[in-house]
């Protein structure tokens, strides 16, 4: 009796160990090989016997050193400044993102108004546009459309004040770029938001009601508060889009905004790939996302959940 | 009297914010767009200055053999991939469904796949791929097998298989949520009738789970048609148009072709697809709801 089955214990913890390593496989494979030197990775030594070096990391983030490794002698890769640019991109658009999205999320829940049902109607639309739809639209209207004119009020203004030519566009600016992702994830955010906020009792926000709090009181003081886990995963998601995010950026970005993701396939084109530095680049825009599963990954699978089963 | 007012207006000033950022940034280069598919326009135009040409850039596209070819890439691609994820991430679930210990962490890895860009997805795959370092061939060669011109012959096989390796896991986590939320009293039943775990696999646990799994098929679908930058970190679309699936050709038709009315007509019939899905969801939600509503009604007159 207990032979098979503990044969069937050995082969389900079989399964599990293969699946383990094939979803984590590749990426310790990168995360070894950014430690290799060119010559390593192709000549095929394969395995775990090499020097591991840091040379690849101090290639791609040259900009940033405060002392020149001795192997370079030009610093071609700016990946230092275009980390800080995605930084920034990124945490901006997702706060944004976050408190425009859990206000409106909450109106959608708790209040009835007219509209109500064709807002909710669209946001869930809008979730399936790919972002490849934006890309000719967005294009078109950040270069041409979304301008301060320089003849124009506040394009005059700046004009005075700061100097310059005055009229700004959109495109080429961190806020064209942290727009469009703003505008791209909230209706995601809004749709499982809406899923945690059904859940807080009402009873707790009239009570709160009643002792004298008005609705934005009520909003910031009692609710924010109870839907701190889908928040978390909100955050997370919104996070990862726009930290991940290539195409629109690569259309809205100048070479002074430009985001990593645009730096690795620029990289990527050229005939002769570096793979060492290629990896380096690779493994530090995976780093902060792979940190952000390892921390939260419940409150990433209650988000996933949420997003899917209350459709 | 003004608090009744303010409080009317409570739910628009929650709204205002997203309302507008979403107007500006979503509805309006939409609009934008089918206005721009009209006409012949390049990108150092205003759309002003473009012609206005009809229906040119829709018909054009119609009877073009290239648009074809990627319209049927990217079904194929979308087809395969939902189609094998959702066997794979189902078949996995039935199968480790009981308690693990470490579960959590397990979970973790899992999701990690999903979790990084698909830049570097794309560029682990495109080295493990790499038709003399990569890791497959050096595998094949080990063991003294020809090598696999991964990336040439087999280039949509070989980002099929990526995007399976990317994204099988969230079918597996959401299926195992649901097989984890079934009712314990209809399988505690069947298994008292003598059902074996296969017939309680067919008839029990597939049927109960299926409004969860044709919700996540369909997301991973829709998905599925956004799918970008892995392809372009791997193949960039080649090689010839074998891997180039409709948001690759959009892209490359603005920034190399340089045809955005082209490609916004273009962009436009991939939106008229994926409405389509939509549409269909949304009707399949609607009549999932009426017949559990039904068929509870039908209960209560029994009862």
């Amino acid at each position: 009796m207990s032979t098979p089955n503990s044969r069937a214990n050995l082969a389900f913890y079989a399964v599990i160990a293969l699946l383990v390593f094939m979803s984590v496989g590749p990426v310790l494979l990168m995360f070894i090989n950014s430690f290799k030197l060119d010559v390593d990775i192709i000549s095929g030594t394969s395995g775990l016997i090499f020097m591991p070096t840091i040379q690849n990391y101090e290639q791609a983030l040259c900009d940033v050193l405060w002392y020149e490794p001795e192997h370079l002698d030009f610093c071609s890769l700016k990946f230092g400044g275009a980390f800080i640019n995605s930084l920034i991109i990124a945490l901006i658009s997702t706060a944004l993102t976050l408190v425009i999205g859990c206000m409106a999320a909450y109106a959608l829940v708790r209040f009835r108004f007219m509209g109500r049902d064709t807002v909710s109607l669209s946001t869930l639309m809008v979730r399936m546009v790919p972002p490849a739809v934006l890309l000719v639209p967005v294009f078109g209207l950040w270069n041409n459309e979304f301008c301060l004119d320089r003849d124009g009020l506040i394009g005059g203004a700046i004009r005075d004040t700061f100097g310059g030519r005055g009229d700004v566009c959109l495109a080429g600016t961190h806020s064209g770029i942290i727009l469009i992702y703003v505008a791209m994830n909230l209706p995601f955010v809004i749709w499982i938001l809406q899923s945690f906020i059904v859940q807080v009792p009402r009873s707790l926000e009239e009570a709160a009601r009643v002792d004298g709090a008005g609705p934005f009181q009520v909003f910031f003081k009692v609710v924010l508060p109870l839907i701190k886990p889908g928040l978390a995963a909100a955050a997370i998601f919104t996070f990862r889009i726009a930290w991940n995010e290539y195409l629109l950026a690569s259309a809205l970005s100048d070479r002074d905004t430009r985001t990593v993701p645009i730096l690795i396939v620029n990289n990527m084109s050229e005939f002769n790939v570096e793979w060492g530095v290629i990896m380096a680049t690779g493994m530090l825009l995976a780093i902060p996302p792979i940190i952000f599963t390892l921390l939260a990954s419940r409150q990433i699978i209650t988000g996933m959940t949420a997003g899917a089963v209350k459709g | 009297m003004r608090t009744a007012m303010a409080n009317r207006l409570t739910p628009y000033m929650f709204m205002a914010p997203a309302a507008i950022i979403m107007a500006i940034a979503l509805m309006y280069p939409l609009g934008y767009m089918v206005w721009g598919s009209f006409r012949d326009w390049n990108p150092s135009q205003t759309i002003g200055e473009a012609e206005f040409v009809g229906l040119k850039n829709y018909i054009f596209l119609w009877n073009d053999p290239n648009f074809h070819e990627s319209l049927i890439v990217t079904l194929k691609f979308a087809f395969f991939v939902v189609t094998i994820e959702m066997v794979i991430g189902v078949g996995l679930a039935l199968l480790l469904d009981r308690e693990i210990r470490g579960i959590s962490v397990l979970r973790t890895m899992f999701i990690l796949p999903m979790m990084i860009a698909p830049v570097v997805v794309g560029l682990m795959w495109r080295y493990m791929y790499h038709p003399t370092v990569g890791t497959f061939n050096r595998f094949l060669d080990s063991i003294g097998l020809p090598r696999v011109d991964w990336l040439g012959d087999h280039a949509l096989t070989s980002v099929i298989i990526a995007d399976i390796w990317q994204w099988t896991p969230f079918i597996f986590i959401l299926s195992l949520a649901a097989l984890q939320s079934l009712p314990r009293s209809a399988l505690e039943a069947a298994r008292i009738d003598g059902a074996t775990a296969w017939q309680q696999i067919i008839h029990i646990k597939l049927p109960l789970m299926m409004p969860v799994l044709i919700v996540t098929a369909l997301l991973r679908l829709i998905d599925a048609f956004k799918v970008l930058e892995v392809i372009l970190v791997m193949t960039e679309g080649g090689p010839g148009l074998s891997t180039e699936i409709l948001a690759l050709r959009i892209s490359r038709t603005a920034t190399e072709f340089r045809e955005l009315g082209v490609a916004a007509a273009m962009s436009n019939y991939l939106l008229i697809l994926l409405l389509l899905l939509t549409v269909g969801m949304f009707a399949f939600n609607r009549w999932q709801e009426a017949r559990a509503a039904r068929l509870n009604a039908l209960v209560e007159e029994e009862s």
